[in-house]
């Protein structure tokens, strides 16, 4: 089908305000995406996996501007020991950053490497493309054409920290693209964190390989400034009895969408993504997942909960695609809200689709107020009303928090979500 | 401790009556009963005590150690001494017992001014109170009352009367759902806050309850009343006769 003209003239407006890094190893990928980009077009409010989420100021030429916030708040992961990366605006910052050599990984920037040949020829943009069926994702492929910088992780071992992508955010005009390739050899194991605000608007990709036995945990916050924008994805191939655990807190921001697209190829293997988001007034939050099971005896877990006030909007679309063959398939998607008031609203778009026949798969969706009766055994046991409602809130977001692994990080991340309630209330 | 007075109550959401004039004075050191046939207002008259929202009174007073509690937030009546026990305690998933309790202890100790409890002292505090409660320290770290058995969840309203040392209790139908075993465990427990400056008012359909926390007053409560009462000897009356000759002697 013909692209509509109106498609393409925004298309083309937004590529102008672009600049494609020319050159090296990712010159290929760069220049297949652009044509996959321009065949497809950016997203319009009518499409239907944009349904419920404006693209609007995600594909603009301009960033809407942001205003930065600021805060005497230590940031997250502060006290941990961990492999520090920076980027200001979306720019490497050398001095803010750690050594790149830890055992068990190399670390190279993307605007680094400008070999012709390079390991991660065989993943930049292909995980992406990959992704792209049977749903378009063209702010993925504009990622891949455009990226300025990003990180190559190859992670051969179990290197003794994590490694932690810092975000900051100074400009109230910086419109950020990042594109990072992880790739776990067999049996190696790896943490990557993730926090920030990152840019006044944020392009954001990740693609992860994880080989046989492997394991990639990853625990992001995105949160702090309020007017920021962000639209990620996430692509991830799974191998046999491989590991893939994602976990996203996401506390304001009046634009994000997060896209998860995975694919577990080899028997045995485990993914889960999770999340937990908090918003307030004209937040808007979307967890967009696709997790295509394509092996047997594979289990998968989606948990998102969202934590609604003042009007804030949530959005959940969420699917399990069992392709045939895929037998003994574990399959399970919970998305809940707990709105805090009549204005705030939740819309959620839970699909399953299965072509295996000896499979389980759960879903639901619920959304709800503060339970009353709960609420009354709290504060009859002396908890005032505003400590009792965040309590009971935490305790929502607490099966989400749970599905991080790590007990320090889960810990760092509750801290963080008892903290937002309680500036809230005061 | 404790004076009521001539309260009436009705539902809020519908216009019906539920306590009709109930009179009631709970001293320092006693422990009084009520006891009565199902929907006589026994729960109501302690979910009125404790603040729960529905219910609206129509007339009356309830004072507690001289303070007019009716007007008061549940977590205020809380802090001025008042505790629960509740028939069905409630779920709350991720939170922690300790953090649950700890919250409240320090809520309550922070309302009347007092400092609040380190977590060293908490710490050694309750794990010596649930000790004697036979609650290992897995029920404490688990989620409040999540997973908990019929038993578990009483004995953890004990642990948290035990901790919050309020000087009002109101058991509501502690003995629901507990075998023999638990209900001794629960009453033990019970028996060890007793003191002078303590008072008890417990809930129950059974007189079972009452051979082990020995009250000082018992009555009986019908048609949103307090009807009769009398001594020990009333709690026997009612397991032998039940509570039709008793109602037909007042009618």
């Amino acid at each position: 089908m013909a692209l509509a003209q109106i498609k393409i003239d925004a298309t083309s407006e937004r590529l102008a305000a672009l600049e494609m890094p020319q050159g090296g190893w990712s010159g290929a990928a760069r220049a297949d995406a652009l044509a996959r980009l321009q065949a497809m077009g950016l997203p319009s409010r009518r499409d239907e996996y944009w349904k419920y989420t404006r693209p609007d100021t995600l594909v603009q030429a301009k960033a809407p501007e942001a205003a930065v916030l600021e805060t005497d708040e230590k940031p997250v992961f502060s006290g941990m020991d961990r492999l520090k990366i920076v980027f200001i605006d979306g720019v490497f910052d050398a001095a803010a950053s750690d050594d790149f050599a830890l055992e068990g990984v190399s670390i190279e920037r993307l605007a680094d490497t400008s070999a012709d040949i390079h390991w991660a020829q065989g993943l930049y943009g292909v995980l992406e493309t990959a992704g792209q069926d049977p749903v378009e994702r063209a702010l993925a492929a504009l990622n891949t054409a455009y990226a300025t910088d990003g990180v190559l992780i190859h992670v051969t071992g179990k290197p003794s920290k994590p490694i932690s992508l810092i975000y900051r955010h100074v400009s109230t005009s910086s419109d950020a693209i990042l594109h990072h390739v992880v790739k776990v050899d067999a049996g190696a194991e790896v943490t990557v964190l993730e926090n920030g605000p990152a840019a006044a608007r944020f392009n954001k990709c990740m693609e992860v390989d994880i080989a046989d036995g492997a394991k990639f945990h990853h625990v992001r916050t995105q949160g702090r400034d309020h007017e920021r924008r962000a639209a990620t994805h996430m692509f991830a191939r799974l191998g046999t009895e491989s590991v893939f655990k994602s976990f996203t807190l996401t506390a304001n921001g009046v634009m994000t969408r997060n896209e998860c697209v995975i694919e577990l190829t080899g028997d045995d293997a485990h993914a889960t993504v999770a999340g937990a988001a908090l918003g307030d007034g004209d937040f808007h939050h979307d967890d967009t997942i696709f997790i295509t099971h394509d092996a047997v005896n594979c289990e998968s877990r989606q948990v998102f909960k969202k934590v609604l006030r003042n009007g804030a909007t949530g959005v959940f679309q969420g699917k399990i695609l069992v392709k045939p063959g895929a037998q003994k398939t574990d399959g399970y998607q919970i998305s809940q809200s707990l709105l805090l008031d009549e204005d705030s609203q939740f819309l959620a778009k839970p699909e399953l689709e299965i072509y295996a026949d000896d499979v389980a798969c759960s879903h639901g969706s619920t959304s709800g107020a503060i339970d009353e009766e709960a609420l009354f055994y709290l504060r009859s046991r002396g908890v005032p009303k505003g400590p009792a409602t965040d309590l009971l809130t935490l305790s929502f977001l607490a099966e989400a928090v749970e599905e991080i692994e790590d007990e320090a990080l889960a810990e760092e991340i509750t801290e963080r979500l008892a903290a937002w309630l309680s500036r809230r209330r005061s | 401790m404790l004076n009521i007075k001539n309260l009436h109550v009705s539902l809020e959401e519908e216009d019906k009556q539920i306590l009709k004039g109930v009179n009631l004075t709970v001293e320092a050191g006693k422990v009084h009963a009520i006891m009565g046939p199902n929907g006589s207002g026994k729960s109501t008259l302690s979910y009125v005590l404790s603040g729960k929202d529905g219910y609206t009174v129509t007339e009356g007073s309830a004072d507690l150690l001289g303070e007019d509690i009716l007007d008061m937030d549940p977590e205020e009546r809380a802090a001025v001494g008042l505790f629960l026990a509740f028939q069905y305690p409630v779920e709350i998933p991720g939170v922690g017992n300790m953090t649950f309790l700890r919250t409240a202890v320090n809520s309550q100790r922070k309302a009347r001014g007092e400092e609040e409890m380190s977590s060293t002292e908490f710490l050694k505090v309750i794990r010596a109170r649930a000790k004697d409660l036979k609650i290992d320290a897995d029920m404490l770290k688990r989620p409040v009352n999540v997973g908990f058995s019929g038993g578990e969840k009483k004995r953890n309203e004990i642990l948290q009367m035990a901790m919050l040392e309020p000087k009002m209790c109101i058991l509501d139908e502690t003995d629901s759902g507990l075998d023999v075993d638990a209900m001794k465990l629960v009453a033990d427990g019970v028996n060890a806050l007793r003191n002078e400056g303590r008072g008890f008012l417990v809930i129950t359909h059974y007189q079972r309850l009452l051979d082990h926390i020995k009250p000082d007053y018992v009555h009986i409560m019908a048609d949103g009343r307090i009807v009769k009462t009398g001594g020990p000897e009333l709690a026997l009356e009612v397991e032998q006769n039940g509570y039709a000759d008793i109602l037909a002697e007042v009618a």
